[in-house]
């Protein structure tokens, strides 16, 4: 029998079998022996540009040839920004989801910061850092990296948090009588629970990162005029020129790199975090990544991590777990522990307080005529964006049910929907700026139309997947019994659908918000293009200079939304997982 | 007498309320877990057997008394052992492989000799093949094979069991219990001793050599019993089936001394149906009502399936042919009791008239007979059926209810309460619920209001034939 074997070994028939093996176990090597020469010069580039002397106003170049180079810096800001939103998260939701005392303050706290709109943060953060890092370009770099961070974080640290919330406590306590130390616990539990939310809030927050990008690599702060070289700068001073093939080329930058970013990165991500899926039976349809294939055939990948991710993480693993069972022993709370606590409560206490009574003073001081311009401001932004909701909803929802209903067009149409969300409407802006101009309409139209722009996608895709998830025995009940036409949409669809359009309208609803800021109030063609509102009464402070018009405006927006949030989405929130979830 | 592993003085554990009262959950208790034993705790769902399993491992702290580990107090030391959930509560995203090594990691073991360790006890439970695979590729017998695999690895002195065969069908149940004895018998684990929380009478009665009932609210020992039969224990046997009997009729009768037959060969009884005397050291007894979680549905098809029967039916039997636990069985059993319309005595149930004849009855009937037995005896349905008349608008909100039953039950408790009275409350139209608006109608108010409206409607409508 060995002998059969063995004569089988040296046949023709082997040498075939060993030949596709052979094909793809090498190429994945070479393709990412090339990837790491890549990144070394990446690497050497941007240490040249970052730690550079300031250039106040670099010249922005609208030649296509600049736009890799261009696409390659904004992408690093991108990249660094959501490192350190992700380090932020783990952190914050850690903290928060463990200590009683703080969970009571911070969560709240992450509330108002969500809906506080990214480009306020602008001028404080800009200058902050110019001031931190005079004479180098490195302080206008993080400056805008700290804006991008703050237009990812918040979402991120919520769903951390709430996953963090709802480990089953069945996991919990197998984690607690096998005695798993903290790392243990972090490393084997607690993210990998949290990674799907994770993952597809990190996709979200990257998508916002793209829309503060598009502002903040180019924007005038009182008599200064910041650039940054990127994909934002490039398409600005493109439109300020009226340049149309130069904006052509940009967006068409943009849209291949976010293609590339959901082929490269996010579709084996998502493919990868299948396996934390808590689930007790394995699911059909599993999404898949050519690139998560190709990483995972790397033998050299693999022999790279067998020599240093593992012994590493071993190492980790058992000198936590040492210390773990040194420190069983309950340590008595010390009493110094709980007064140095009190303190630091104290003194956060008064600086709340101080602030607050800055802020009142600041407010006091305004005028009446400013006042009075953001509140009508407030009254119009609530308008629009309202009303680019309803449009929004108005097309997408027939749309999305359209699409959800039949699996062919859906498996088209899904990821379609899914890149366009993910074009910033910051930078569509310009385009569509030009083209309404021509018709006649001014930025008051155009303002609505970017509104939609940036909002509508996420009602599409809700829409899509919860037409999707609609049973097929109620569809089919409802063909058995004749309900037809507008029966059909007020007994079945508008129920089935409602959760996951509460969910879309809310992150629209958010992101309108956020968008009329830019939507507003436009530098166009050495002309300032603007219309009454909130968003436009922000912009032109911080082109002014006017801090405390800034800060009056913002915490308007800010309160408008904490307010809508609290009276409208939540109640329909509740409402969608009582009466209209549909229960398996 | 040998020396307890792990020994709970006077432990007891309640949960403070939002009204600043505390609700019970386990009542003053002593309780030690002997070497060379398995011992079963037996009791119905939500009596707070787990809690008491979560303080015994050190999961839990008890409200007052202590648990010692070899005669020192629990947390001061790290104690060894392991426990095997209902659940699984494996990692899914770990191999099982993996999940087995996760125990040894935490103990700081090296790379080597935990694979070592780890694929020796997989061998053991007899999942060699099966390392690299992920839980959720397995069935749910495999599954928890694992969770055994992990629990044994770490060599546990006691292995802590919380219904281990619960979740899955018999037949796997089966199998999985005969490879634990075997295992256990033949002495192919270290653990000295083994704690499993079960409501399978049977399962208790086939694996432990000490068998403990508890009753509820709260959870306290009813009954200690050591078990004399040899092992392997057959089923079938009249000995076993005595035993069976035996706990069946102290868990459906609790305040009847009941006595088992031969008891230098089936088991010795350390305390007697009953437990402990009532009234010491008790801090709140439920002087309320409790309503048993069962179904209308559930009730109705006991009462056809016993009346099919000739109205008379042991209870053994009764739950062996339908394949139910105690666990189900007993709430419906309770709810047919209270309602009047079944009577248990000796381990039997009983029809009575009103049974007969509810079972007999059409559908419309049934309705009637169901509304006249729950105003009967059902104390909460009494309270809003008259609450409900006397108020003028003949609705009210249910929050009211849950403020009454607040001062009785925990939290959890109070909404499944609640829910068993809606049920009831809707079957017997003593009243409509609508759960958006949280109030609660008066059937008769709401119906005679539509009889009248239908009425003035058809007077004044043109078309209505004039007689």
């Amino acid at each position: 029998m060995k002998n059969n074997l063995n004569l089988r070994g040296f046949s023709a028939y082997r040498l075939w079998a060993q030949l596709p093996r052979l094909e793809v176990s090498r190429l994945p090597d070479v393709i990412m022996f090339g990837a790491g020469i890549a990144l070394f010069y990446g690497v050497a580039v941007v240490g040249r540009s970052w730690f550079g002397p300031f250039q106040p106003a670099v010249e922005i170049s609208r030649s296509v040839w600049a736009l890799p180079a261009y696409a390659g810096y904004s992408l690093l800001r991108i990249t660094v920004a959501y490192a350190l939103s992700l380090a932020f998260t783990l952190v914050y939701g850690y903290v928060a989801a463990y200590n009683p005392r703080a969970e009571r303050f911070m969560i709240p706290l992450l509330d108002v910061l969500q809906s506080i709109p990214v480009l306020s943060f602008l001028p404080g953060v800009m200058l902050a850092m110019v001031a931190l890092f005079p004479g180098r370009q490195l302080g206008v770099e993080l400056g805008a990296i700290l804006l991008i961070f703050t237009g990812q974080v918040w979402n991120m640290a919520f769903s951390f948090y709430a996953s963090l919330k709802s480990l089953p406590k069945d996991m919990r306590e197998a984690a607690t009588i096998y005695r798993f130390s903290s790392w243990q616990r972090f490393t084997q539990m607690e993210l990998p629970f949290s990674a799907i939310g994770l993952v597809w809030n990190s996709m979200m927050s990257v998508a916002g990162g793209w829309f503060a990008l598009m502002v903040c690599e180019m924007f005038v702060l009182g008599p200064r005029d910041f650039r940054l070289p990127g994909l934002g700068s490039y398409l600005q001073t493109a439109a300020s020129a009226g340049d149309m093939t130069s904006i052509f080329w940009g967006v068409a930058t943009m849209v291949a790199v976010i293609v590339l970013l959901d082929q490269l990165v996010w579709r084996p991500v998502i493919a990868w975090a299948e396996k934390f899926k808590v689930e007790q039976v394995e699911s059909t349809n599993v999404p898949k990544s050519w690139v998560l294939n190709l990483v995972q055939h790397s033998s050299g990948l693999s022999r790279i991590r067998q020599k240093t991710l593992r012994p590493l993480g071993e190492r980790l693993l058992l000198h936590f777990a040492r210390k773990h069972t040194e420190n069983t022993k309950q340590v008595p709370a010390q009493p110094w522990r709980e007064w140095v606590l009190r303190a630091v409560a104290l003194l956060a206490l008064c600086g709340i307080g101080y602030g607050v009574v800055r802020v009142a003073i600041i407010l006091t001081g305004l005028q009446k005529a400013e006042l009075h311009e953001a509140a009508l401001g407030l009254g119009a932004t609530f308008l629009r964006v309202n009303l680019a909701l309803l449009i929004g909803a108005l097309w997408t929802i027939p749309a999305g049910v359209a699409i959800g209903f039949n699996p062919k067009l859906a498996r088209i149409a899904q990821p379609l929907a899914q890149i366009a969300a993910s074009v910033p409407a910051t930078a569509l802006l310009p385009v569509i700026l030009l083209l309404l101009i021509r018709v006649g309409g001014g930025l008051g139209l155009a303002s609505i139309v970017v509104l939609l722009l940036g909002t509508q996608w996420y009602v599409l895709f809700n829409v899509i997947a919860g037409a999707m998830a609609i049973p097929t025995d109620l569809k089919e009940c409802c063909s058995v019994f004749g309900i037809e036409g507008l029966q059909r949409w007020k007994k079945l669809i508008l129920p089935g659908i409602f959760p996951y359009l509460v969910t879309g309208m809310v992150t629209a609803s958010g992101g309108a918000w956020n968008a009329s800021i830019v939507a507003e109030y436009f530098h166009f063609k050495g002309h300032i293009y603007t219309t009454t509102g909130l968003g436009a009464t922000i912009s032109q402070a911080t082109d002014a200079g006017n801090f405390d018009l800034l800060l009056a405006a913002t915490m308007l927006m800010a309160a408008t939304v904490v307010t809508v949030n609290r009276l409208l989405w939540r109640k329909l929130y509740a409402l969608a997982e009582t009466r209209f979830r549909l229960e398996t | 007498m040998t020396e307890p592993i792990i020994e709970g003085r006077a432990i007891e554990k309640s949960y403070p309320q939002s009204d600043g009262t505390r609700i019970q959950v386990v009542g003053l208790t002593d309780f030690s877990i002997e070497p060379g034993k398995i011992i079963a705790l037996l009791g119905a769902s939500g009596c707070g057997k787990s809690t008491l399993l979560r303080i015994l491992s050190g999961l839990a702290q008890p409200s007052s008394g202590a648990v010692f580990w070899h005669g020192k107090p629990l947390n001061e030391v790290s104690p060894n052992v392991a426990i095997v959930f209902q659940s699984f509560a494996l990692f899914p995203w770990l191999t099982v492989l993996e999940n087995v090594e996760a125990p040894l990691e935490a103990r700081g073991v090296a790379a080597v000799e935990r694979r070592k360790r780890a694929l020796r006890t997989l061998d053991t439970v007899g999942l060699d093949g099966f390392e690299t695979a992920y839980p959720k590729e397995l069935s749910g017998g495999m599954k928890q094979r694992v969770g055994f695999a992990r629990a044994l690895v770490v060599e546990p002195e006691v292995l802590f069991m919380d219904e281990p065969f619960s979740a899955l069908d018999v037949l796997t149940a089966e199998n999985l219990r005969g490879e634990l004895l075997e295992l256990w018998l033949n002495k192919k684990m270290t653990t000295t001793a083994i704690f499993i929380v079960t409501h399978n009478i049977e399962e208790a009665v086939m694996l432990a050599d000490r068998i403990v009932v508890l009753g509820r609210n709260p959870a306290r020992v009813r009954s200690d019993i050591n078990v004399r039969l040899a092992h392997p224990r057959d089923r079938k046997s009249g000995r076993f089936v005595e035993l069976v009997d035996y706990i069946y009729k102290v868990m459906t009768e609790p305040d009847v001394e009941h006595s088992l037959p031969d008891p230098e060969s089936t088991g010795e009884i350390v305390l007697p149906a009953g437990g402990v005397k009532k009234g010491d050291g008790e801090v709140r007894t439920n002087k309320y009502q409790i309503l048993p979680h069962a179904r209308v549905g559930g009730i109705a098809g006991l009462l056809e399936l016993l009346h099919d029967r000739g109205g008379r039916e042991d209870l053994f039997r009764l739950s062996e042919e339908l394949i139910m636990d105690v666990e189900d069985l007993l709430p419906i059993l309770e709810a047919c009791q209270l309602l009047g319309f079944a009577r248990l005595k000796e381990g039997d149930v009983q029809l009575s008239r009103e049974g007969v004849r509810f079972a007999d009855a059409d559908i419309q009937l049934r309705k009637l007979l169901f509304r006249t037995a729950v105003l009967e005896h059902v104390t909460i349905l009494k309270q809003i059926d008259s609450i409900l008349k006397r108020k003028s608008d003949h609705t009210i909100n249910d929050e009211f209810f849950h403020d009454i039953l607040d001062e009785h039950f925990s939290e959890e408790e109070v909404q499944r309460q609640f829910d068993t009275a809606v049920n009831w409350g809707r079957y017997a139209e003593i009243f409509d619920y609508d759960r958006e608006s949280g109030r609660l109608t008066h059937t008769e108010a709401h119906s005679d209001s539509a009889v009248a409206e239908a009425n003035i409607e058809k007077q004044n409508s043109p078309s209505s034939p004039k007689p």
